[in-house]
């Protein structure tokens, strides 16, 4: 492999791990079934991506339209930014441990566990985003007619969506390195191979870790260019000065 | 859209801080441990059966009344040579490793040596890497599973004897620069465990019965319980069942699912205190082809390690692990579990009702 022709001596510790994503390996507790390889890394990969996706637009659903509502009405900071905070404190793996003892456990339970961690960024940079909206702007499009929903769609949204892509970006790398400990609630993700040590080995742990971490990497850039899109002209050419 | 449509938003946002609150909230309270389930297992069954109320079920507890007889043993005695050896004692990551851990360290403690715990190791595999690296000196394993994961053997190869196994993975371990001392009377092995009303509905008693309806049948178990020979891919392939499904589950939750209604069959241990305790809720389905090998736990060591400590160092692991019959161990695994103590409490617990200490 050329990997292995690099000089980095820390590549050669990761070596078993590509070799593990790309091939089936020996395990000494499956009575002779191989794992790994990569027809189970992309089959757990896409479930990852499924469950991330699924919790991204579910959280986005709440807190983008909740960051709006606040941020419009300029009011609500302690509430939005309260949340925000408290969210992040709560650890994702009794959430999903809780939760499963209240409701089960189960795809739907882990799209709406993962979608609490990913609501607090999302609406706290939308509230912040819409506040920082020039009030002169504003003020202008009430001058020329604007009813307030119009206000809100037309001109604070456009303007807070590097504010909300923001959010939005934090959101998914956490959904998605978070994706990980699905597997203790019922779906299998690639979660599996960094919790199966005894059935995959060191080289599965890492490979578990590398191939989450290039998905976390491929939501970024495409998010990195969604927002682009997102951006209107204008923004972009301010930014740009 | 007008924006008079104040109040479904308001409701809406409403919602969200009920819904962090509520998590919020209930993270804090289970935070620590992952098995708040199973302390409502506890308080519910005593209530079942005295009909006296909640007051009473949560004031009693359920073992004391009827706690299992303790082999007296030897009390421990203090060799003030020993204090210049340091000894860790290692254990893999759920109660009652943890629980084993701390009697064999605290022992220790107790004949001189400068003893302590390095608990929760994670994976047999971890625990293992981390005694040959010397970080730790000793850790409880299961016999069978040091036979069927570390040398190799299929799970109907483990002998069903106690010694015969120890001396199998003794003489494996010895190869390696360790060794493993004589084995305790108790044995665990997963087992197939369901709620005796789905084992009445289809008149469930082995393992073996379950061809033909396990079609029907969802199986909860551990995450790598799904490729592992003991386990489902030794259901599948030595029994040759089929089922509906199966779903990767964190083990605390493996009374849950079968209570929620979720799993009508869970990977479950012969060493759980709900099998004592709650006899006519839960069966478990007897493994009449040896899926599950029984493991009686083995302390295992460093060669090196056990020379350098003395003869105390054998003689009281070996002392202190005589009163660990079955029925004992399951007490201490309640205590843990279901109770709440700290595998350190229930450990010494059991060092002084046995009499080893004062």
């Amino acid at each position: 492999m050329s990997l292995a022709l690099l000089p980095n001596p820390l590549l050669a510790g990761f070596t078993g791990a590509f070799e593990f994503i790309f091939s089936k390996q020996e395990s000494s507790v499956t009575g002779g079934n191989k794992v790994g390889g990569i027809e189970q890394v992309l089959e757990l990969a896409w479930t990852q991506v499924e469950l991330s996706l699924l919790a991204l637009l579910l959280a986005m659903l709440i807190a983008i339209p909740a960051g709006l509502y606040f941020g419009h009405r300029g009011k609500g900071e302690l509430v939005a930014v309260g949340i925000g905070n408290a969210g992040r404190a709560i650890p994702e793996l009794a959430a999903i441990v809780l939760v499963a003892t209240v409701i089960g456990v189960g795809f739907p339970v882990l799209v709406l566990v993962l979608a609490l961690l990913g609501i607090p960024p999302i609406l706290t940079n939308t509230f912040v985003g819409v506040t920082q909206v020039d009030r002169a702007s504003v003020d202008a499009s009430r001058g020329v007619g604007m009813t307030e929903p119009q206000i809100i769609r037309k001109v604070e949204l456009p303007l807070a969506v590097p504010s909300i892509m923001t959010g939005i970006r934090g959101a998914t790398v956490n959904i998605v390195a978070t994706a990980t400990i699905a597997p203790l609630a019922g779906v299998l993700t690639l979660g599996d191979f960094i919790l199966g040590e005894n059935v995959y080995g060191v080289n599965g742990v890492l490979a578990g870790a590398i191939c989450t971490a290039i998905l976390a990497l491929i939501f970024e850039f495409a998010l990195a260019g969604l927002q682009r899109r997102l951006t209107s002209k204008g923004l972009r050419l301010q930014q740009a000065q | 859209m007008r924006f008079n449509h104040k109040k479904p938003l308001m409701a809406l946002v409403m919602l969200i801080a009920a819904l962090a609150l509520a998590v919020g909230i209930s993270a804090c309270g289970g935070g620590s441990s992952s098995s708040s389930s199973e302390s409502t297992e506890a308080e519910s069954a005593p209530a079942e059966e005295t009909e006296t109320g909640e007051e009473t079920s949560e004031e009693e507890p359920a073992e004391e009344g009827e706690e299992p007889e303790l082999v007296k043993g030897e009390a421990i005695t203090k060799n003030p040579e020993n204090a210049k050896v340091s000894l860790t004692i290692g254990s893999k990551n759920f109660p009652e490793q943890e629980i084993l851990g701390e009697i064999y360290a605290q022992a220790l403690a107790a004949a001189g040596y400068k003893a302590k715990s390095d608990l929760s190791l994670g994976s047999e595999t971890v625990a293992l890497k981390t005694l040959k690296s010397g970080q730790i000196s000793g850790y409880p394993e299961y016999a069978s599973t040091a036979l069927t994961s570390f040398f190799g053997l299929e799970p109907e190869e483990v002998p069903s004897d106690a010694t015969e196994a120890w001396e199998k993975a003794n003489a494996e371990f010895e190869k390696e620069g360790l060794e493993a001392f004589e084995p305790t009377p108790f044995a665990s092995a997963n087992a197939v465990g369901l709620l005796k009303s789905t084992a009445e509905k289809y008149d469930l008693k082995t393992v073996s019965d379950l061809e033909g309806v396990s079609e029907k049948l969802s199986l909860y178990g551990s995450p790598e319980c799904r490729q592992r020979i003991d386990c489902l891919a030794g259901l599948e392939k030595l029994y040759g069942l089929k089922f509906k499904e199966f779903k990767p589950v964190d083990i605390s939750l493996r009374y849950t699912v079968l209570e929620k209604g979720q799993a009508d069959l869970s990977i479950l241990f012969t060493t759980d205190p709900q099998l004592a305790a709650e006899k006519e809720k839960f069966v478990i389905l007897e493994d009449d082809k040896h899926v599950f090998p029984a493991g009686n736990i083995i302390f295992v060591t460093q060669k090196k390690v056990a020379e350098e400590a003395g003869p105390d160092y054998e003689k009281t692991i070996l002392n202190v692990q005589k009163g660990l019959t079955l029925p004992v161990m399951q007490e201490l695994d309640a205590r843990v579990e279901l109770e709440k103590e700290t595998p350190k409490a229930a450990a010494a617990a059991y060092l002084e009702a046995a009499g080893y200490v004062e």
